[in-house]
């Protein structure tokens, strides 16, 4: 859905695993943007009805982006920064207890 | 032990950053606790690495946010980011996450500058992947330099809807369509306001400009949209509406919404502050006197949190009310020139809002769902239909169509739904929107893990 504009300067990366795939990009981004980057246009599949959600307000406000995040679920991908090696995946309905 | 601040403030965009350093510089102990790794809000939101690209993208009005940024940066402040707090109790304690741990501040007084979210866009297919509001598309430009790879198609009004169009003309992204769903009545309110509008000359020549460089792009604009559809199996894919009499469909991966922002009145509502309805803006606002302070003693709103100003009103907002809070304190040591050139450009300001309000009005179909199988609460998947039907069987507010469907029960804690649940109640009983009681969120704001709340305890067990 996006591509990111290129830039002449040199930036600073961090490479992090959506779903299990390597996606490298600029220190400092969020794991809503890394989805982004991914290709990844869900991040999960609801609890209610198992429909597929992706970012909707990138600002904390909807919820829609929850991820599981190094093993931990319902983690606003919007508001997490990532990290060298952060573990970016599905959450598929529910989220289970003791993640 | 717990720190201690004469004054915290929750949230670091223009009206925090602002009150923050006004307040020190008055004399206060002040801190500043946000939810974001960087200071300046979702409207001068920060990237770790600004480029040159992104910057010349964004224009001028970023760039003075940029320094806004600086000076705060600089001020004697006791700055936590990445702190989200999720409960403050009437007597001034706050309790925040930072990192998954549990922390908590006891301020003498809180000023909230929690700023706006914008307002839901319930339309059918709202849901689908690809469907993002226009802010979360340009945050994504702010903080990454992202733009579309295909023509995206925005749909709704105000200001922003164009400004990021033309920032992403700028970018060299292509647009599909700009979808234009305000009525186009409007104008007849807007009119009598007018004259405020075009004293503020220097807003009105950056509006003209963003639309002059649309058209001369070539940018197709469509008028008179209504009953608009996001289509597609799985992700958005299409979106159709009807224009001039006709039905329309425009094949899109990304449908960008706006029917402008509301005030983010989450916390305030939550601690029981007394709220007015804002027949134009469509939404509560805290009742504040003239400094900013609420009815309930020790708090203080600043910005669009208090009612939809824009960023640069939330600056003049932010020192007003750092001084009401500092004479709430017992403090004398008054900015007398600052007061008086805050409230001069405050009374300009609201001359062009008054305009901007009534002419981006957002219709009515765009706020209230018509068909009864489209989506009103995101998180429980609750419709529009469920809750006409909850409010038929006597649901007075979302309060209780919670309970009837679990609309607003889900981790959102209806932020998002109480907009479109109150507005289908009113309809439904035949009251106006001002007569269906403002949602009352409770503690914790945000979801904690008892990990996190429990964290602190174990690290002093284990030092």
């Amino acid at each position: 859905m996006f591509r990111r504009l290129e830039t002449a300067g040199r930036v600073e990366t961090v490479t992090v695993s959506v779903g299990g795939k390597p996606v490298t990009l600029p220190r400092g981004e969020t794991a809503a943007a890394a989805l982004v980057a991914a290709g990844e246009a869900v991040g999960r599949t609801t609890p209610v009805t198992g429909a597929p959600r992706g970012p909707y307000c990138m600002m904390g406000v909807c919820f829609d982006c929850l991820v599981m995040i190094d093993g931990a679920p319902n983690r606003q991908a919007c508001m997490i920064e990532i990290r060298e090696g952060m573990r970016i995946d599905r959450q598929d309905g529910a989220r289970r207890l003791g993640g | 032990m717990s720190a201690q601040w004469d004054l915290a403030v929750i949230g670091a965009g223009p009206a925090g950053m602002t009150a923050a350093m006004t307040a020190a510089r008055l004399g206060l102990k002040v801190g500043l606790l946000d939810e974001q790794p960087r200071p300046g809000g979702q409207i001068y939101r920060n990237p770790a690495q600004p480029t040159p690209e992104v910057l010349e993208a964004l224009g001028e009005d970023y760039a003075h946010g940029m320094k806004l940024i600086e000076r705060f940066r600089a001020a004697d402040i006791d700055y936590r980011p990445g702190a989200t707090v999720w409960d403050v109790t009437a007597d001034g304690e706050i309790a925040f996450l930072r990192d998954g741990v549990a922390g908590e501040i006891r301020a003498r007084h809180v000023l909230l500058a929690t700023g706006a979210i914008e307002r839901p866009v319930p339309v059918p297919g709202w849901t689908l992947p690809g469907a993002m509001t226009v802010g979360a598309a340009q945050i994504l430009l702010k903080t990454g330099g992202y733009v579309p790879d295909h023509p995206a198609v925005l749909v709704g009004g105000g200001p922003l809807l164009y400004l990021v169009a033309w920032q992403y003309l700028k970018a060299g992204a292509q647009i599909g369509a700009i979808l234009e769903t305000v009525p186009r009545s409007n104008l007849w309110s807007a009119l009598p306001h007018a004259p405020g509008m075009l004293r503020q000359g220097r807003l009105l020549a950056k509006g003209r400009r963003w639309l002059r460089d649309l058209r001369a792009a070539r940018v197709r604009r469509i008028r008179g949209v209504t009953d608009v559809r996001i289509e597609g199996d799985g992700a958005a894919e299409a979106v159709s509406f009807q224009a001039r009499g006709r039905r329309q469909t425009i094949q899109t991966p990304l449908v960008l919404l706006h029917e402008g922002v509301i005030p983010n009145t989450h916390v305030s509502l939550a601690l029981g502050l007394e709220h007015g309805w804002n027949d134009v803006q469509q939404w509560w606002q805290p009742r504040l006197d003239e400094w900013g302070r609420a009815d309930k003693t020790g708090f203080s709103v600043a910005g669009d949190g208090a009612g939809i100003w824009g960023a640069e009103a939330a600056e003049h907002l932010g020192l007003l009310a750092a001084h009401g809070a500092a004479m709430a304190l017992g403090g004398d040591s008054l900015d007398q020139t600052g007061v008086a050139e805050a409230r001069t450009a405050l009374n300009a300001a609201a001359g062009a809002r008054a305009f901007l309000d009534r002419f981006y009005r957002p219709a009515r179909s765009q706020r209230v769902p018509a068909a009864d199988d489209t989506i009103a609460c995101r998180c429980e998947e609750v419709t529009a239909g469920q809750v006409r039907h909850a409010a038929r069987l006597g649901a007075l507010g979302l309060t209780q169509a919670k309970a009837y469907t679990r609309c607003g029960m889900g981790p959102c804690q209806g932020r998002l739904c109480a907009p479109t649940v109150s507005a289908l109640i009113a309809e439904t009983r035949g009251l106006d929107d001002a007569d269906v009681p403002a949602y009352r969120p409770r503690p914790p704001f945000k979801p904690v893990t008892l990990g996190a709340l429990a964290a602190p305890a174990f690290r002093a067990k284990a030092g």
